[in-house]
C-alpha cells in the first residue's frame, strides 16, 4: 500500500497556505497551480490548512 | 534580463514593493520579481488598513481607496455588539483598499524610481556561496537563469519559501496559520462604513469572520479560522457559506479567493548572510488583526534602508544586516506584535459563553482611542479578574 496527496485543480484557489505549512517543503504554488515538487511524507498538515479542501493524503493498494 | 544587481528583491506586494522603492531612491540597482503573471492579482487579503498607518507610506488616493470606515463592530456569539465610533475615539479608523490597484501602484512607484520589475519570474533557490545569499536562480516565463546581488530580500509572502531554502525556519505551525476564504459580495445589506468583526466558536473558531464594506451594498466577506479547527465539512469555506447563506441569501459573489495568514510569532531572525525577510514571509502579521499590509511596507522599507548602508560599507554579512532585525523588533510595529501575540494566545482560549460575557461588559463603552490596546484595557478595567487568569496580558499593558 502507497499513500500520496491528490491536488484538486478544480477546488484548489491556489493560495499557497498548504506550502506555508508543509514541514518537507514538498509544495510550490507555480502562478495558478498547484505542483507536488519534492518528496512528500503524506503528513496530511497540507490537507488540513487548505480552506477549500482541495487537498487530500489517498492510501492505495 | 540583467543578470547582476545591488539588491534583488523576491515578491511584488507591498513589502517587495517599498523595498524596491526604497532601494531604487537611494542609488542602488534594482531588481523585483513576481512570480505571478500580474502585480495585484490574486488578490489574498480583506484590504483593511488603518489610515495612520497607511499615510506612514502612501499618500490616500481615492482610485485604490474603496471605502472610508468610520466605525468597527465586535459582534459576540450572542450578538452582542461593540461598537467603536471614529467621531467617539481620538484616532481615525481605517480604509478598506482595492490591493489589485493598490498593489500596482506601489510597484509603479518602485519602478518609477528606478528599480527593474520582472513578472511571472519564480525563484527557485537563492545562490549560495560559503554559506552566504549572494542572489537567487530564476525560472523567467521557464527559462532558467541565474540573478545575482549584494543583497535579497525575501518578500514572498506567506509561502516564504525563498528564506526557507536559505535555511531560516518560516514553516508555520499549523494552529498558528489562519486558514481563510473569502467572496467579494455585491447586492447585499451592510453598512457601508463600518467594519464587522464576527467572533464565536461555531462562528469563526480562534479567529473571526469579517465583514470589509467596498462600497454601498457591496464588501469582502470573508473568515479565518485555525489550521487545527479545519477538517472537512467545517473547513474556512464551510463556515463562510454557512454565514452567507443565514445573513446574505440574495447576494451575489464576484470574487471567490483562499488565502492563509500566520499569526505565529515573528522568524527568530530576519537577516542571514545577503538575506533579509520582510511582510508576511517575516510572519510579521498582526496576531489579533490579521493585518500585515502596513507591517509589511515598514519592514520592506527599512529592509531597504539597512541594505543600502551595508551595500555603501561594503559588507552584507547577517551581522552587518542586524540593524534591520533590531530595528523593527525594537520599534512600535515590533512591541505592538509581540503584545497581540499575547493576547491572541489568551483569547483562542475563551468559550462562547465567556466571549458573551466579556462583550457584555464593554457594550456600551467609548474607547478615547481606537485600538487593540485601548480595547484591551477596557476589558481589564471592567472585568480584573482577567489579569489572574492570564499574567501576560498584565504585561501587555506597560
Amino acid at each position: 500500500m502507497s499513500t500520496m496527496l491528490r491536488i484538486n485543480r478544480d477546488k484548489c484557489g491556489y493560495c499557497g497556505t498548504c506550502v506555508a505549512v508543509c514541514p518537507e517543503d514538498a509544495l510550490e504554488l507555480i502562478d495558478v497551480y498547484l505542483s507536488l515538487e519534492r518528496e512528500c511524507i503524506a503528513c496530511g498538515i497540507c490537507a488540513r490548512a487548505c480552506p477549500l479542501g482541495a487537498l487530500e493524503v489517498v492510501h492505495e493498494e | 534580463m540583467k543578470n547582476n544587481y545591488d539588491i534583488l528583491i523576491i515578491g511584488g506586494g507591498p513589502a517587495g514593493a517599498l523595498a524596491a522603492k526604497t532601494a531604487a531612491e537611494a542609488g542602488n540597482t534594482v531588481c523585483l520579481i513576481e512570480k505571478r503573471a500580474a502585480i495585484g492579482t490574486p488578490v489574498r487579503c480583506a484590504e483593511g488598513i488603518g489610515k495612520e498607518l497607511l499615510k506612514e507610506f502612501i499618500k490616500p488616493d481615492p482610485r485604490w481607496i474603496a471605502a472610508d470606515i468610520e466605525r468597527a463592530r465586535l459582534i459576540s456569539p450572542n450578538g452582542t455588539t461593540i461598537s467603536l465610533e471614529q467621531d467617539k475615539a481620538g484616532n481615525e479608523v481605517g480604509y478598506v483598499l482595492d490591493r489589485k490597484i493598490f498593489d500596482r501602484e506601489l510597484v509603479w512607484q518602485a519602478a518609477e524610481a528606478g528599480a527593474d520589475v520582472i513578472v511571472k519570474t519564480r525563484a527557485t533557490a537563492p545562490i549560495m556561496e560559503n554559506g552566504a545569499v549572494r542572489g537567487a536562480k530564476v525560472l523567467s516565463v521557464g527559462m532558467p537563469a541565474d540573478i545575482r546581488a549584494e543583497v535579497v530580500i525575501a518578500a514572498d509572502g506567506t509561502e516564504a519559501q525563498f528564506a526557507r531554502r536559505a535555511g531560516l525556519d518560516t514553516v508555520v505551525p499549523l494552529r498558528e496559520m489562519m486558514s481563510c476564504a473569502q467572496y467579494l459580495m455585491t447586492d447585499i445589506d451592510i453598512d457601508a462604513g463600518s467594519t464587522d468583526f464576527y467572533l464565536g466558536n461555531e462562528i469563526a473558531p480562534e479567529g473571526y469572520l469579517w465583514v470589509f464594506p467596498k462600497g454601498d451594498r457591496t464588501a469582502n466577506v470573508g473568515i479565518g479560522i485555525s489550521g487545527r479547527k479545519s477538517r472537512d465539512g467545517s473547513r474556512a469555506k464551510d463556515y463562510l457559506d454557512r454565514f452567507v447563506a443565514k445573513n446574505f441569501p440574495n447576494g451575489k459573489t464576484i470574487e471567490a479567493i483562499a488565502g492563509g495568514v500566520p499569526v505565529c510569532r515573528p522568524l527568530a531572525c530576519t537577516v542571514a548572510d545577503g538575506l533579509m525577510v520582510a511582510g508576511d514571509a517575516a510572519r510579521v502579521v498582526d496576531p489579533i488583526t490579521g493585518g500585515g499590509i502596513g507591517n509589511a511596507m515598514l519592514t520592506g522599507r527599512l529592509a531597504a534602508q539597512v541594505a543600502s548602508e551595508c551595500i555603501a560599507a561594503g559588507n552584507c554579512s547577517k551581522e552587518a544586516l542586524m540593524p534591520y532585525d533590531a530595528g523593527w523588533r525594537t520599534s512600535r510595529m515590533g512591541t505592538i506584535l509581540e503584545r497581540n501575540y499575547k493576547v491572541k494566545e489568551y483569547f483562542v482560549t475563551l468559550d462562547d459563553a465567556k466571549l458573551n460575557t466579556l462583550a457584555e461588559s464593554i457594550a456600551n463603552i467609548s474607547l478615547k482611542e481606537f485600538s487593540v490596546l485601548a480595547l484591551i484595557k477596557e476589558l481589564i478595567t471592567r472585568n480584573p479578574k482577567l489579569l489572574l487568569e492570564l499574567k501576560a496580558l498584565k504585561d501587555t499593558l506597560s
